[in-house]
């Protein structure tokens, strides 16, 4: 297993389905290029047939992944930053999302898009969002939010095997994240959650960049006697209920932690899920940790007040914790 | 250009299915008998018609919330459209489409769709699919003039010039977007004239001459299937219903004179079609009325099969949304 960051993860996921399945291809803005990183040689592998960068046309080229999905091919699409789907989200709402169910099942649409999300520091409200809790309530998608490079090459691959489509949220801040990925046939199913860390006292449960957060937070706790178990969910839809709610049944308290705005967040609807399947194994109140309700600002200070960090999730523990 | 009578004959047949089909449609609607939304295109048969002759089986359509005359002219089934728009379990979709959303993909129909313009870039992507797999199909994509103002006719246009795309973008330009007339929201005045923008070559057409869209169109399909690019036809030709079916029961003020519907009438698409037949001597009035009672005892059947299919079960519901 080599130590290799989350973006050569990605492209190693990439590439090795690309090479597996001939119908695959990648269509989006520089992408012969690369806009965030890249693999030596990706584009000089499969050459201009199969890596199109398009016009600056997001509905266009959303819609084209839709129509070259629907006669027979997998298109891979990549959408520089999540908040530009909001130009596309007629193709990715109403049609990726639902033709197959429309068509009576005919349709099929295997279609993985690829974005980019989070705070990462001054870029702003418009480069800077979380924009999977919109696509929570749009059934048809499956959403994937790895936190680190194994589950980036685990999810990506069989997001691209997929029949259905699959937006896969790579959070900027972990592009440079290291850790040890396997090599070759690295399947991470969609729908399954990972214990990423074993406790007894409190669960977390940590989407995509909250994930390293909770981690650290609770190696700290853990020198003051607090045992926290971080799970990480993975994939929105679908969701692994089974998972969260036994962990919640081990400790008996929750925070959920969620980058994404507070109101219809993510962490809403896990909380709702455990209030409804995982009532009697609360000991204390469900506490969502999230951004506030406000477009993520530009200014250094104020996205920080903004985007919960550590100390927002450890608090939230302490308080659970009575 | 020589058209066999082989083809002029199942051209008036798909015409006449059309017809047929949305006039019976028409009438079950005011019964109460459908549930939903109807758009009619009686008047525009001739642009489905003429566009969807010169395809192969094989080519793929995408077709417009005014859904019923492309399927129908690529071949799809009366009988399971029907049920469809019934919201029966026999229908195309099983119910879960309905008027708006005839698929049938043994045909190469992609879909009807709701959204205007929402079916412009999906029939790019189906040519770009054709480009990535070294194919030689072509995709046809309709549309209407209101289409036309939205983005993704640029996006698609654009995308397709660039990239020289096997696909032919049809604007059925029918005097109208919902309630207002076209011409008084499209700047330049011309459609067709858009495509010189995107590098390829757009043609205005009587939309209701049934052999000039044939003509047309095969030229443009030898052109997309030869790797040559797309075209865009502008087909100019009218939409003899309202917007929907019982649209006066919404209220409002009168948007078109009697006179201009008169006028266009009097253009009849299937009318004119016949007399050019009938006047060549090559095609008898038995000949076609046989067609026409062909299509009658067909539609017949079509509304028994759907009133008699069964409702889906609602347990259905959660069925089909993944794969």
């Amino acid at each position: 297993m080599a130590r290799i960051t989350f973006i050569q993860a990605i492209f190693e996921g990439l590439i090795e389905e690309m090479e597996r399945d001939p119908s695959t291809f990648v269509l989006g803005l520089d992408v012969t290029r690369g806009t965030f990183g890249r693999a030596a040689g990706f584009f000089e592998r499969f050459g201009p047939e199969r890596i199109l960068d398009m016009p600056l046309s997001e509905a266009g080229f959303v819609g084209a992944a839709v129509g070259a999905a629907m006669a027979g091919t997998r298109p891979i699409c990549e959408v520089q930053f999540a908040s530009f789907f909001y130009c596309a989200f007629d193709q990715l709402c109403n049609q990726a999302a639902k033709l197959r169910y429309m068509s009576g099942g005919q349709a099929r649409l295997p279609i993985t898009f690829r974005t980019r999300c989070g705070a990462v520091g001054g870029a702003a409200a418009q480069h800077s969002e979380t924009v999977y809790p919109q696509l929570l309530s749009v059934p048809g998608l499956k959403l994937a939010v790895p936190s680190g490079p194994a589950d980036a090459k685990g999810l990506l691959k069989s997001a691209i095997r997929d029949d259905n489509p699959v937006v896969v949220f790579e959070h900027l801040a972990l592009g440079g994240s290291r850790e040890e990925v396997p090599e070759g046939e690295h399947l991470v199913a969609l729908g399954k959650a990972a214990v990423k860390r074993e406790g007894r006292d409190v669960t977390v449960i940590a989407i995509g960049a909250m994930v390293p957060k909770a981690l650290a937070m609770a190696q700290r706790l853990a020198s003051d006697g607090i045992s926290v178990e971080v799970i990480d969910p993975r994939t929105l839809i679908p969701l692994d209920e089974q998972a969260i709610l036994a962990s919640v049944s081990k400790t008996n308290r929750v925070v959920i932690a969620d980058e994404a705005h507070l109101h219809g967040s993510a962490a809403s609807e896990i909380g709702c899920m455990i209030a409804e399947k995982g009532f009697d194994y609360l000991d204390a109140p469900i506490k969502r940790v999230a951004a506030m309700d406000a477009p993520v600002p530009f200014s250094p200070p104020l996205e920080k007040a903004v985007i919960p960090g550590e100390q927002a999730i450890e608090r939230a523990v302490r308080e659970v914790l009575g | 250009m020589d058209i066999g009578k082989e083809l002029l004959l199942e051209m008036y047949r798909r015409m006449q299915r059309i017809r047929q089909f949305e006039t019976r449609l028409k009438d079950l609607t005011i019964r109460s008998e459908i549930p939903g939304f109807i758009h009619l295109s009686i008047g525009e048969e001739a642009s489905a018609v003429g566009v969807c002759a010169a395809l192969r089986p094989t080519d793929r359509i995408t077709s417009t919330h005014r859904g019923h005359g492309h399927p129908i002219a690529k071949g799809g089934e009366l009988k399971r459209m029907l049920a469809e728009i019934y919201g029966r379990r026999t229908g195309y979709c099983k119910g879960k489409g309905g008027s708006m959303h005839i698929v049938d993909y043994s045909l190469g129909i992609l879909g009807a769709n709701g959204i205007v313009g929402g079916g412009i870039p999906i029939a790019t992507g189906s040519a770009l699919a054709a480009r990535v797999m070294k194919r030689d199909d072509v995709t046809a994509c309709f549309f209407g003039d209101g289409a036309a103002n939205e983005g993704t006719f640029h996006e698609s246009l654009n995308l397709a010039g660039v990239l020289k795309l096997p696909v032919i973008y049809v604007c059925e330009n029918n005097g109208y977007q919902v309630f207002t007339s076209a011409a008084s929201v499209t700047a330049g005045g011309s459609i067709a004239a858009r495509a010189q923008a995107y590098g390829m070559p757009g043609f205005a057409l009587d939309g209701n001459d049934v052999l000039e869209v044939y003509r047309y169109a095969s030229n443009a399909v030898a052109r997309a299937r030869a790797g040559e690019g797309p075209t865009l036809l502008e087909c100019r030709t009218y939409r003899w219903e309202g917007h929907v079916v019982g649209e006066n029961a919404f209220g409002g003020r009168p948007y078109r004179s009697e006179e201009e519907v008169a006028a266009w009438k009097a253009r009849c698409p299937i009318v004119q079609f016949e007399k050019r037949m009938l006047e060549s001597g090559r095609v008898s009035r038995e000949e076609l009325d046989q067609l026409i009672a062909q299509t009658q005892a067909e539609l017949d059947a079509a509304v028994e099969f759907a009133r008699s299919s069964p409702l889906p079960d609602p347990s259905e519901a959660a069925a089909d949304i993944y794969g």
